[in-house]
């Protein structure tokens, strides 16, 4: 079977994800990522001609409720675990000069 | 007294209700089981000794005022892929490294209501992927089993396998688990332990940290059908925090345990009869069978024709979910950051160096299947196949009950034996992985143990939402085959003492 990914595929898709990727590990990935995609290729068999796309796997219809602030006023708690803050704000590298 | 660790969780309770023993000798019995085994087998990751005896003297309290509650005093082990509040939680990967929730899963909030009390945190598969919990960034959990005559470190299965380990070797009286594609009925299997993941949308997914969020779902490992039952009636519940749980009230499983299943309509699936499946796993199968039948249910044959193609659409949907929900992980709001020499290069530094092998692996397979170009051709792909699957479940459903297959197409593999092979491993779910496409309920019960002398389970499928009938096929399948624990206790640094 053809590879579905080369080594660039391997490097543009990290890229998309976000997550650095050695020379090393793009070689094995490339492999890696091509039998898992060679694999899941089986589905071409399948005819879905007119066959909807499953959406929820139990028919029910989305729960609404009043539009209410109903939490909140909680930015301790949701600072709490972040590896750096600056008065009550998140802090990341300068990401403009 | 006896080793109050081994006691069931039904057996537990009664022993409270009638004082012979208190919560806190209860608990108590608990620690010192996880003190002398847990360094063997690395099934909890963190063990909450303080929390547990605290708990266990407030339900004390409670116990002598008469006013118990239905978990009142139960000690149990919670997997670490739930948050609770002031305690770490990881999913057992290093992106969570030191992360303390400040709020609790709404499935252990249930139980503390109930009464339950807290051991600790249970090992699993790094976000839950994986099937032998090798994954996990605290190192592998050795299942209590071993094959007859060899000292082979066999794995619990996975994702859940801490939370299996733990029951098996009673680290713990019952435990949560949480199930995508069958880690919550395959670790049960091979350890000889009860493991329901019940229908999409019983159990809320709020605070529960998300791997593929149309196919997760939260139920018990427990040591017998009847303790399932208990754990899961006080896991399940109506909750507004998650809009796909569903709005049903919670029935009283246990009530259905011993019920009769005469009249039953079991239907068995022929393709789950696959090419190169071993002959003890086939003749498991028809025990069960006979098993059913001398309790008055009558067999049928059925056709899920679709079956084969389970596995990998399900490995397109959830490594495309989880792409998804992994996004979050950027090392700005919570857990580690590696810092870079800008934003972007600090993202990447820190997933890279948060994330491991297989979490990588499915986040890359996931972004590659969404990304521009080939969402029709895989995941739209998938979900229509999905439809399928579920048509093919409806079809059955309307000629029979329940489904009985085997759990896994084998016994526990060693540790190490299998994970140099993503699809090999992946094979391990072949006979679960259909149920959660379905989002239907599935249980696993022990059936018998293997030629080496490991469990081996069957699975039962139900309807949406008919656990019930779950609950009494798999006590009649639990009497008939007996209960399993592993012959030696070679983990328990108090043995021979």
């Amino acid at each position: 079977m053809s590879r579905q990914v080369d080594e660039a595929t391997v490097r543009r898709i990290a890229r998309l994800a976000r997550i650095k990727v050695t020379d090393a590990e793009a070689k094995a990935l490339e492999g890696e990522l091509s039998g898992i995609l060679d694999w899941v290729k089986q589905l071409d068999e399948v005819d879905t001609d007119g066959v909807a796309p499953m959406t929820r796997v139990v028919a029910m219809t989305l729960k609404r409720r009043p539009d209410k602030v109903t939490d909140g006023e909680i930015a301790d708690d949701v600072l709490a675990n972040a590896p750096a803050t600056e008065d009550r704000f998140f802090a990341v590298p300068k990401v403009v000069e | 007294m006896s080793d109050l660790s081994k006691l069931t969780l039904a057996d537990a309770r009664a022993g409270l209700r009638a004082k012979k023993f208190s919560a806190t000798e209860l608990t108590e019995a608990l620690l010192a089981a996880i003190e002398a085994g847990n360094r063997s087998l690395n099934a909890y990751v963190l063990p909450t000794p303080e929390i547990a005896l605290r708990q266990a003297g407030a339900s004390d309290a409670r116990l002598a005022k008469g006013e118990a509650r239905a978990l009142e005093g139960l000690p149990l082990g919670i997997k670490d892929l739930y948050c609770t509040k002031g305690v770490r939680t990881t999913a057992c990967s290093n992106i969570l490294d030191g992360f303390t929730p400040t709020y609790e899963s709404t499935v252990t909030q249930n139980l503390w209501d109930a009464g339950a009390v807290m051991l600790g945190k249970l090992n699993n598969d790094e976000f839950a992927m994986g099937s032998s919990n090798e994954t996990s960034c605290f190192g592998p959990v050795a299942s209590p089993w071993r094959r007859k005559g060899s000292n082979v470190a066999l794995v619990p299965g996975g994702s859940s396998g801490g939370s299996a380990a733990a029951v098996a070797a009673d680290l713990c009286l019952a435990a949560t688990a949480t199930d995508t594609g069958g880690s919550i009925r395959q670790p049960a299997a091979i350890t000889g332990t009860v493991g329901i993941k019940p229908t999409y949308g019983r159990c809320s997914r709020w605070g529960i940290v998300a791997f593929a969020s149309s196919l997760d779902q939260a139920g018990p490992i427990a040591k017998s059908v009847r303790d399932a039952a208990i754990m899961l009636r006080h896991m399940a519940s109506a909750d507004p925090k998650d809009s796909t749980c569903a709005d049903l009230p919670v029935p009283d499983y246990e009530a259905e345990v011993g019920k009769s299943i005469k009249g039953l309509k079991v239907g068995v699936p022929k393709e789950y009869r696959i090419d190169g499946m071993p002959r003890e796993i086939e003749d498991l199968w028809q025990q069960g069978i006979a098993w059913l039948k001398a309790a008055g249910a009558t067999i049928h044959d059925v056709s899920l024709p679709h079956t084969k193609y389970a596995l990998p659409a399900y490995y397109i949907v959830a490594p495309a979910e989880c792409s998804s929900n992994l996004a979050r992980y950027d090392g700005v709001r919570y857990g580690l950051r590696k810092p870079g020499k800008d934003l972007i290069d600090t993202y990447e530094e820190t997933r890279a160096a948060g994330f491991g092998p297989e979490v990588r692996r499915r986040v890359l397979i996931g972004t590659y299947v969404l990304s521009a170009g080939y969402y029709d051709a895989y995941y739209l792909k998938a979900q229509k196949v999905r439809t399928l699957i579920k048509r093919d479940f409806d079809e059955a459903f309307a000629k029979v009950d329940v489904l009985l297959t085997p759990a896994t197409p084998g016994p526990a593999f060693g540790v190490g034996e299998v994970s140099g092979d993503p699809l090999q491993m992946y094979l391990n779910d072949i006979f679960t992985v259909t149920v959660n496409m379905a989002g239907l309920p599935g249980i696993a019960v022990p059936g018998g143990l293997s030629s080496e002398g490991t469990p081996l389970g069957l699975q039962l499928i139900g309807k949406p939402f008919d656990e019930p009938t779950l609950f009494r096929a798999g006590q009649v399948i639990e009497d008939a085959a007996g209960r399993f624990a592993p012959p030696d206790r070679w983990w328990d640094a108090r043995k021979g003492t």
